[in-house]
């Protein structure tokens, strides 16, 4: 406690300094003189009084120097005292102050921006208990690595696995609510009636479903999610009990989830309701729509897991030849499925971030060393002054400190800033899927992350020009003339330095025109269709009134002809899916008059109307289209796509042929009277798969897609069609009101791909400026250094010309070694980054050489200024400059 | 513990007692009486005490203050603080023991049998 108080006393006496030496000064002298006084009165001559006063008291400034000591910390007013000097040095030269503090805040800004949504998505731990035991328990088949469960498997799944301590099942599902705005379509989910249990999660009001809830006789139960409970019930707190309509059956509120939840699958799912399965899909075994979460037991390993399921898939499969066929089992930590498709690319930003963080680094390292090297006079002086080596190592490592200091502090500023930006341009459906997001900010590992970066590179920084001190003779750099050792010391690092950076350089501009590449191949891929003005939006009529057959056709014959009414409307068409949304929603099939042996031949199945072709402008290949008079009246006919003909009937016409489903019942055959080329029906980066349509009005549904196809505009027409369709029926819900155009450039896939592309091109272009300038810094220094050699070459007769090709092959060996090494880092690179390259190979090679050109051009130019300036040397001025 | 250590504890001690004896007092006074009390014996120089009433102060056993001399000169005058006083007589008390155990190696041996 004493000790505390004298220190914090000490501390303080590092300012008010002024006052105490006058007060100290004051005093002392009040101490002489009242000694000489005594002295005098004891006999002495006011001389020898004054001596001897001094003397006792054993010199002024030796008093003083010790009293000094003892009111502050000399340590730390020491390093106050360089402090000072550094912020001085730096004011006087403001030129290298921005330029080094702006590129450590342009490095630190990107790499804790990006470290923030990296930490977001995939450090945090999931808001579930002990999540590291949880995983993702799916089937799947030869085509799709991830499908989904059936009912029935499920339950044998649970039942006669030896390896969870729990499992459960969700799917997403989407739920017509009446509110005070009409009818509105709201994302939802269905669950088993452990999934909060699994998940470890509780709610936060009321309780979580009952065993046995999820049946099909149970009462209908449903619990809010919280961001619902705030926004349709203002967060009442006798929400509990209440009853809601979902889909026009009655439902009771048993609970709401706490505010932290979130589960990405479902998106933000609003209501959780209980399985309850009923209708012809639910139950049966070939219908696959549940996704499988578990919790595993203690000591059992993913690796037990899986071979515990494949054996339950095995033993199914021999059971149920029909249905299980193929139908195998896959699990993995629930985190995949949550954060999904994000990973690589958030690592991959991540990667680019740190090469940029480590270029800038280098950087104002190496203009560090250029400073260091124009200090070494003042060095010198204060060496031969009588400083130690420390003393002038603690001067760099202020400096550093300082720079990174204010640097740092800027970059966290503006990363917070850009974390905000780039938040901001993810596609609205797309943020709907990353709920973990949300929680996006400055959060204390992000902190720590900017801490840590921050560290090295003032290491670095203070590192960098320290070594130089080693070389420093004093008598050398206090004598204007020698510039031998050290010049060629200083050659040595900072042309190591600037070989690093090219190479960084390169490895960034090679990723960034990989992944353009990458963008532009995906973007020509045909969607196989004519994209640009086209308007989507999902239609959902209550099944109350239009779950029959007869009002189902009146319904979308009036949606397509009311619409194709509007005037810059020029086809309407329907669509149980939409074309780039998804693989599946599949049927197995079996032809007419073949050999069959239980096989799944499984193909995408699309209900749409007449003039869906039409509308989308795809292109008829062989045979016809339907018409709008082809209803369950008529024989059952169907389109099929290219790749089902190639892959079924190859060398041979299907039209005219015959197939049905798996047990070829006669309401099941259908006749193919045309062939379409492919329409993509999954993203643009994925394959086409066999697919046929058949006619809405043979099949009709109560909810659908509507496409429509306008001159010029769409956007301003959407409002307009949606008014027109519900118009029809109040009871109407209408969702992803958009454009087509819209739904491509927001797809994930397309999205990831451009962000990503943006964003290193963005590392990339400040990587090669900073790399170039670094290349300029030391051809230039290596310029001035050798003024005087020049100047001699040129005396005894070198040609301009020489003197230019001596500069600039200095400059191409560098720029040289860093294309070299860099194309070989690059190929390494872009190899861990195949899966994010489309239609590219890593080692792209028209990406590499235009790459090698643009940074052998950029190095040319970089080298050219110095070049000229050593050409121009005036041989007298520079011989007598020494 | 080195031998200034030893003799800036001691040379606190001294300063703290010559302040109780005779209340509030200058930094030159102090050296003076410090002297004579010891009788001359102990030879000291002035410029040490300074560095000493600082950390007295910082510790907190003393304040200081601007005041006037008898010769009329303006001085700075050191007073013991109440916590200086309490200090004072726990070091006084623990001195007392450590001379009184050394002083016990240095009686005449075997004096009891």
């Amino acid at each position: 406690m004493r000790h505390l108080r004298a220190w914090l006393s000490r501390f303080k006496g590092l300012f008010f300094k002024d006052a105490r030496e006058r007060e100290l000064a004051a005093e002392l002298e009040t101490h002489l003189q009242m000694h000489v006084d005594d002295n005098i009165r004891a006999g002495m001559s006011p001389q020898e009084a004054r001596r001897v006063a001094v003397m006792k008291l054993g010199g002024v400034e030796q008093t003083k120097e010790a009293y000094r000591d003892r009111a502050t910390i000399p340590f730390l007013e020491s390093v106050v005292q360089d402090l000072r000097f550094t912020l001085r040095q730096l004011r006087k030269n403001p030129a290298f102050t921005v330029t080094a503090t702006t590129t450590v805040a342009l490095g630190i800004g990107a790499s804790v921006a990006i470290f923030a949504f990296v930490d977001a998505a995939l450090i945090k731990p999931l808001p579930y208990q002990n999540p590291s035991r949880l995983l993702f328990v799916t089937e799947t088949t030869p085509d799709i690595p991830r499908a989904v469960l059936s009912y029935p498997d499920y339950l044998d799944w649970k039942s006669l696995n030896r390896v969870f301590a729990a499992m459960d099942v969700y799917t997403q599902r989407g739920y017509v609510v009446s509110t005070s705005a009409g009818m509105e379509m709201v994302d939802g989910a269905r669950v088993s009636d452990g999934f909060f249990r699994t998940l470890g999660v509780g709610p936060l009001l009321g309780r979580d479903f009952y065993r046995g809830e999820d049946l099909p006789d149970a009462p209908r139960t449903v619990i809010l999610s919280y961001a619902s409970w705030q926004k349709r019930f203002g967060g009442r707190q006798d929400i509990v009990g209440q009853p809601i309509t979902l889909n026009e059956l009655p439902h009771t509120i048993v609970g709401v989830l706490p505010q932290n939840f979130h589960f990405a699958p479902v998106e933000q799912a609003e209501f959780w309701t209980t399985l309850h399965p009923a209708g012809s899909c639910d139950l049966r075994r070939s219908c696959h729509f549940l996704n499988g979460i578990a919790r595993l037991k203690d000591d059992v390993s993913q690796e037990a897991a899986l071979a515990d399921v494949t054996r339950i898939a095995k033993d199914l499969e021999a059971q149920y030849p029909d249905s299980n066929r193929n139908q195998g089992a896959t699990v993995g930590p629930l985190a995949d499925v949550i954060v999904g498709d994000v990973k690589p690319t958030l690592l991959l930003l991540l990667g680019g971030a740190g090469l940029l963080l480590l270029i800038a680094c280098i950087n104002v390292a190496s203009l560090l060393v250029v400073r260091s090297e124009t200090r070494r006079r003042e060095l010198s002086v204060r060496r031969a002054l009588g400083a130690t080596r420390a003393r002038l190592v603690r001067q760099f490592v202020i400096e550093g400190v300082v720079i990174v200091a204010v640097g740092s502090t800027v970059g966290l500023l503006s990363s917070h800033w850009m974390m905000q930006i780039l938040s901001g341009l993810i596609p609205k459906d797309m943020m709907a899927g990353m709920p973990y997001l949300d929680d996006l900010r400055l959060s204390s590992r992000v902190l720590m992350f900017a801490l840590g970066i921050a560290g090295f590179a003032a290491l670095l920084f203070s590192v960098t020009p320290a070594l130089r001190l080693s070389t420093l003779d004093i008598r050398d750099g206090i004598t204007e003339g020698a510039r031998g050792t050290a010049g060629r010391v200083w050659k040595r690092i900072g042309s190591k330095l600037v070989i690093v950076e090219l190479t960084t350089a390169m490895v960034l501009l090679v990723g960034a025109g990989l992944l353009g590449k990458s963008f532009y191949r995906l973007l020509q891929v045909g969607a196989g269709f004519e994209t640009k003005h086209l308007i989507t939006m999902r239609v959902r009529a209550p099944r109350s009134a239009y779950g029959e057959y007869e009002p189902a056709v009146k319904l979308g014959r009036n949606v397509v002809n009311d619409v194709r009414s509007l005037p810059g409307v020029t086809s309407v068409a329907l669509a149980s899916t939409l074309p780039l949304t998804f693989n599946g929603n599949t049927e197995w099939i079996r032809f007419v008059g073949r050999a069959y042996n239980g096989e799944h031949n499984e193909v995408n199945q699309r209900g749409v109307s007449s003039d869906y072709f039409a509308t989308l402008q795809a292109k008829l290949l062989r045979g016809r289209t339907f018409t709008d008079s082809e209803d369950a009246t008529k024989p059952n006919v169907v389109v099929i796509n290219q790749t089902l003909a190639k892959k079924y009937f190859p060398g041979e016409d299907p039209i005219g042929q015959r197939f049905g489903d798996t047990d070829l019942s006669p309401a099941s055959i259908k006749e193919i009277i045309g062939v379409v080329d492919d329409i993509r029906e999954g993203p643009l980066d994925s394959e086409i798969w066999p697919a046929y349509y058949y006619p809405f009005n043979q099949l009709p549904d109560f909810a659908y897609s509507v496409v429509v196809r306008t001159s010029q505009g769409e956007q301003s027409l959407i409002p307009t069609v949606a008014e027109t369709i519900r118009r029809i029926d109040s009871r109407i819900t209408i969702s992803n009101q958009t454009t087509m155009t819209a739904r491509v450039n927001d797809a994930p896939t397309v999205y990831l791909r451009r962000s990503s592309t943006w964003l290193v091109g963005g590392f990339a272009v400040v990587a090669l400026l900073l790399g170039v300038v670094g290349l300029y810094g030391v051809i230039a220094y290596s310029v001035s250094q050798r003024t005087r050699e020049i100047g001699v070459r040129i005396a005894l007769g070198a040609q301009r010309g020489m003197v230019y090709r001596l500069i600039m092959r200095e400059a191409g060996v560098l720029a040289l070694a860093g294309i070299v090494i860099g194309t070989g880092c690059a190929i390494l690179a872009a190899s861990l980054m195949r899966k994010l390259l489309f239609g590219t190979p890593p080692w792209d090679v028209a990406t590499l050489i235009a790459v090698a050109a643009v940074l052998g051009a950029a190095a040319l130019l970089a080298s050219f200024l110095p070049a000229r300036r050593a050409a121009s040397v005036d041989p007298m001025s520079a011989l007598r400059a020494e | 513990m080195s031998k200034t250590e030893i003799w800036q504890g001691t040379l606190a001690l001294m300063i703290l007692k010559t302040l109780e004896t005779l209340g509030p007092l200058h930094g030159y006074g102090i050296a003076r009486r410090i002297e004579q009390t010891s009788g001359d014996r102990l030879c000291l120089n002035y410029g040490t005490l300074y560095p000493s009433l600082l950390k007295l102060e910082q510790e907190g056993w003393i304040v200081s203050e601007w005041g006037v001399s008898e010769n009329n000169r303006k001085a700075k005058y050191y007073k013991l603080t109440r916590s200086g006083r309490k200090q004072l007589a726990r070091e006084a008390q623990e001195w007392n023991q450590t001379t009184a155990i050394v002083a016990r190696f240095f009686e005449p041996a075997g004096g009891e049998s």
